[in-house]
Order: structure tokens, then sequence, then C-alpha cells
């Protein structure tokens, strides 16, 4: 009798963690927005905010859900970017080919970077990731692939399995939209998956999960894994999309451009990191024209951002609405 | 210098411990520590510790503040690195292996300020328990729905430390001693051999304080536990077998009986709180 008592509110309990209708809802008008949005907006751009929405998204998976805050993430961005490029323009492999190689690469160099620093906590974390990704940066600034200051250029976008051409804009765009969309919900479900539920509690309690049994630092590692290769994905897209790897894609203010992403949208939040690679590239394409200096107003916002709403834009707006909800 | 200490005063914990402890619980050593020192930059917190615990028994670990009681449950699940010293389970040499490995082998411990994950519900506190022994820890690939198989087991060990009607609450907004309880049950989840709990009854209000002993009580059924407390009261009431430290050292050890009644023991701690 018991458990007939238990059984429906353990129910209640998975169904309130399931889905809620208000994220549903939000998921659909964001695919909509997406599909119609080269028919608005001008689709490099889109493209563009695509690319950097699941790096920031694949960022915030550490930041957010492990409590790592990882200032290399440009390493992986980058890298990919320029393993992806090489493989087309040198080798002439088929996009699908070299993203994947890209991505590979990334979770490769994840492992690396990861194993080095998953054993260090905090400011010491984000020191290693850093000074790994700078020794990274100074790799790509002298190897011969790489194109030095040039970077690799006027990479082919080729055919996409052979048969769609991506020189069109429309064909690149739906593969960029079908990309960003498989891996935001690729991070939705690690984050809610068995192993996401023991990310949580590392986070929450990391010497209580110790002392259950869990060897922490693998399931870091797994996670910072995942974040990079999926930072490698956003990057190698970007390197079709733009035709173009460069020191810019590999370089500290990379690696800085998402952190901000993240925090002004939300850390911890799905889609907080969507909604602050909008914001930061369009703010940088539209101050890209006039007079304003981009890092001073960048600058700007990131100090009021963290002094007046520090969860961010989604973070604040979910308080909001749970404040409302009561 | 160390040394010729050491020799002094092992006989004399002997000589008190061993009869003792043999009167109060048969079975075989489970855990035992030789020569446990833990130093800190010169101090020394833990000095040359020797520590039998026998199976099935619920063996206290008292003593005043600072004795080094923690510092010793931190030494024994490997929280923290002995300075010198060999911790033995079940025959084996654990003393090089990392916490985590501690507990898969079966001695899983708790913590002073009580160690729940704040802002999952009971029901998936216990789950995170459950998830490691029941493979399903790094499917990062499976929905979240995949842990409701644990739900049932997860229940029925909510449903043994009192808190049925609290499964879907958020474990962060428990009282204390109901948090206690969830942490029990966790812990219990892992089936554990020997259970450490590092004063299992601090901060808790009197009331609590049976229902709590109730539980340690009933989940010693068939295992060793380890704990440390400053309650007397509840060691007496639930130890097997007691060990005194004062200033890292052992000053006694053996049943309650036999410890209290050692006048080192009732000068140095006893005297001042007990009577």
């Amino acid at each position: 009798m018991a458990t007939k008592a238990a059984s429906p509110n353990v129910a209640d309990v998975t169904a309130g963690h399931k889905t809620s209708p208000r994220t549903i809802a939000l998921m659909i008008i964001g695919l909509a927005l997406i599909l119609v949005a080269p028919f608005l907006i001008y689709p490099v751009f889109v493209m563009k905010v695509l690319c950097f929405a699941l790096f920031a998204a694949a960022f915030n998976l550490l930041l957010g859900y492990v409590g790592l805050l990882s200032f290399g993430h440009a390493a992986f961005f980058g890298g990919a970017a320029y393993i992806t490029a090489y493989a087309i323009k040198a080798w002439g492999y088929p996009p699908e080919l070299a993203i994947l190689l890209g991505t590979a690469f990334a979770a490769l160099m994840g492992l690396v970077f990861g194993y080095v620093a998953i054993k260090r906590q905090g400011i010491y974390f984000a020191m290693i990731t850093m000074a790994l990704a700078q020794m990274f940066f100074f790799f790509c600034l002298q190897a011969p692939f790489t194109g030095g200051e040039d970077g690799i250029q006027g990479v082919p976008r080729g055919k996409l399995f052979g048969f769609i051409d991506l020189s069109n804009s429309l064909n690149m765009y739906y593969f960029v939209a079908a990309v960003f969309v498989i891996g935001f919900l690729f991070i939705w479900r690690v984050v809610h998956s068995p192993f996401g539920s023991i990310l949580k509690a590392i986070r929450e309690n990391e010497q209580r999960a110790i002392s259950l049994g869990y060897r922490v630092s693998r399931y870091k590692l797994g996670a910072f894994v995942i974040s990079a290769s999926l930072a490698g994905l956003a990057g190698s897209v970007k390197a079709i999309v733009f035709q173009l790897a460069s020191l810019t894609d590999v370089g500290f203010q990379m690696s800085g451009e998402v952190v901000l992403m993240t925090l002004l949208g939300g850390i911890g939040t799905l889609m907080g990191p969507v909604v602050g690679a909008v914001l930061v590239v369009s703010l940088e394409n539209y101050l890209a024209t006039s007079s304003l200096p981009v890092p001073v107003v960048i600058g700007s916002i990131f100090v009021v951002c963290v002094l007046l709403f520090r969860r961010g834009i989604v973070g604040e707006f979910n308080a909001w609405m749970d404040r409302k909800r009561g | 210098m160390p040394a010729g200490e050491l020799k002094m005063t092992m006989p004399t914990n002997q000589n008190t411990g061993a009869p003792a402890s043999g009167g109060a619980a048969g079975g075989s050593v489970v855990l035992s520590a030789k020569g446990l020192t833990k130093e800190f930059k010169g101090f020394v917190a833990v000095k040359d510790v020797d520590l039998s615990v026998r199976e099935g028994s619920i063996h206290a670990l008292i003593g005043p503040n600072g004795a080094g009681k923690t510092t010793c449950f931190n030494l024994l699940t490997k929280f923290l690195q002995p300075t010198r010293g060999v911790i033995t389970y079940r025959g084996q040499d654990i003393t090089g292996l990392a916490p985590a490995e501690i507990s898969r082998l079966g001695v899983v411990r708790s913590f002073q300020i009580s160690a729940v994950f704040p802002s999952l519900s009971v029901l998936e506190n216990v789950r995170i328990a459950l998830q490691r022994p029941g493979q399903l820890a790094t499917q990062f690939w499976k929905p979240e729905t995949a842990l409701s198989v644990l739900n049932d087991r997860a229940a029925a060990l909510i449903r043994s430390v009192g808190l049925d009607a609290f499964i879907n609450h958020t474990a962060g907004e428990l009282p204390y001693g109901r948090k206690r309880a969830l942490e029990l049950a966790a812990t219990l989840a892992l089936e554990p051999d020997v259970m450490l709990l590092d004063e299992p009854m601090a901060g808790m209000a009197h009331e609590d304080i049976g229902h709590i002993a109730d539980l340690i009580r009933q989940a010693a059924q068939g295992r060793t536990v380890i704990m440390v407390e400053h309650n007397l009261h509840v060691v007496e009431d639930l130890c097997d077998a007691v060990t005194v430290l004062q200033r890292g050292e052992i000053l006694a050890e053996g049943d309650y009986q036999t410890v209290s009644q050692d006048p080192r023991v009732r000068e140095a701690y006893m005297g001042s709180e007990h009577d």
C-alpha cells in the first residue's frame, strides 16, 4: 500500500521535470524564427549568430552546468576552424567530412586540455585553460599550414553529401540552422540526462558526490570534452560559412567574447547563451559601421550586466516569471 | 623521540582496548589503522593512532574539541592523505586509494555539515546515490526519464527513514534533522559495508536525536558503523566500542563503561561535560 501511495508522487516528480509547456512554446517559436530568418535578415548575419550561439551554448554546458570557467574555449573553436578549412582547401575533403574532422580535433584537444586543467578549480582552472589556449594561439601563428597572419582564406564551401551546393546561400543557411538545432538539442539532452544529473550533483556538493563513489574528475572531463567538441563543431561550420579560418578564431578575445555572451544571456540557462550571442553579434555588427568604439561599448554593457543583473537576461527573466507565479 | 612515545603508549591502549572490544562484539576486524599520523606544517593533528573496528560493531570516536576526530575520519576515508600509517579494510591495504575508490569498496562516509544536494528533490538525492551502482550515471544520450526505474527503490529507502511525506520536497528546504535522515537514506542506498558518520547528531534538536539514533541502530543491522559523536548519552546508548582521542592521540579504548571510568578520560573529557 505504501508503495502505491509513493508511486503517484514519484511520477509527479518526473513529470514536473519534463519540459514545461512554456519551454516547448519557446522552442517552437525559436525554430519558426530560425526557419523564416533568412527571408527577413541578411542570411550571413544569421549564420554568424547561429555559429556563435552554438559556441556559447557549448561553453555554457561547462560553466553553467559543471561550474568550470574556461578561458581557453577559442582554441577549440578556432582549432576546429583551421582543421576544417585546411581539410577542404588542401585535401579537397567534402564539407561534412571536414566538419567531422574539425570536431574530432576539438574533442581530442578538449581531452588534453581537460586532462591537464580539470584537477584545479576556480581561478587556477581558468588560468590553465587560458595558458594552454595561448600556447595553441602561438602554434597557429607559427605553423606553416595555418597561413600565419592571413589565415586560410577562400575556403570553397563545396557540396554537402555530394549534391547540396553550399555556395547557394539558402542551402548554406539551412545546413547551419540544422547543425545549430541538432547541437542545441544535444546539449539540452546532455543537461537532462542521467549524466547531467550527476554533473548537477557534483556542482552542488562535490565532496558528497565523491563520498557516494563518483570519480568526479572523470565526469568533469567528460563534460569538458563534450563542450570542446561542440565548440569545435561551431568553429568548423563557421569556417565554411565565412570561407575563412584565421587567428581571430583562436585568439584570446574570442575566448573572452564567449564568456561575455554567456554571462549577458544568463549562465546555466539553456536559452541564455543564444540570447547573449544574438545580442553581442548584433551589437558588433551595428557598431562596426558607427563611430563608437566596439570594445568600450561591449565593456560598458558587461560592467552594467555584472553590477545590475548578474543572472543575465534570461536568468532575470526566469526569476521574474517565478516571482510572478508566486 | 616520537618512536619512543609510540612504544610507551601503544601497550597501554591495547591493554585497555583488547578485552573490552572483544567483549562488545566478537566479529573480526573490518577496518583498521596502524600508526596513523597527520601533520599540518608542524602541527600534528593525529599522532600514531591505532584503530581496530570490529565487524558489526558501532564504534564511537570521542574526545574534546580539536582532539583530531574529524581529521581521523578524513584520513580513514582518504579525504585527507595521512603523513604516515597504514589503513586496511578487510585485509586490503587501502592507504593509497582515492576517496571515491574507498566508497566503491563499501566504506561510505557522511559529513559533519549535512551533505545533501540542496536544489534536488528528496527523491533525486537518493537516486543520485543509486545511479552509480545502477550503471545509470554516464549515459548522456538518454533522457532523464530513464532514471525512473530507480524510483521504487529510492522511495523504499526514503520510507525507511520516514521521509515519505517529503519525497517531492527540495532537499535544501528540509529542516536540519530531516536533511540528516535524507543523507542517511542516500548512504544506505550504496549498501555500505562500513558507514562512517561524522557527528550525526550535531546541531540536532532534542526530539530528533532519538529518531536519528533509532535510524542509526536500524541501519547498523548487518554492517559496521564508526561515528564521531559529542553527545555521550547517544554514545552510551548506541555504541559497542569507544575510542577516546585527545590532542590527536588515543587516550583510552574499550566499551563505554570501561572508558567512562578511566580517570584520565574523566579528567580530560567527561569531567567537564558529562557530570
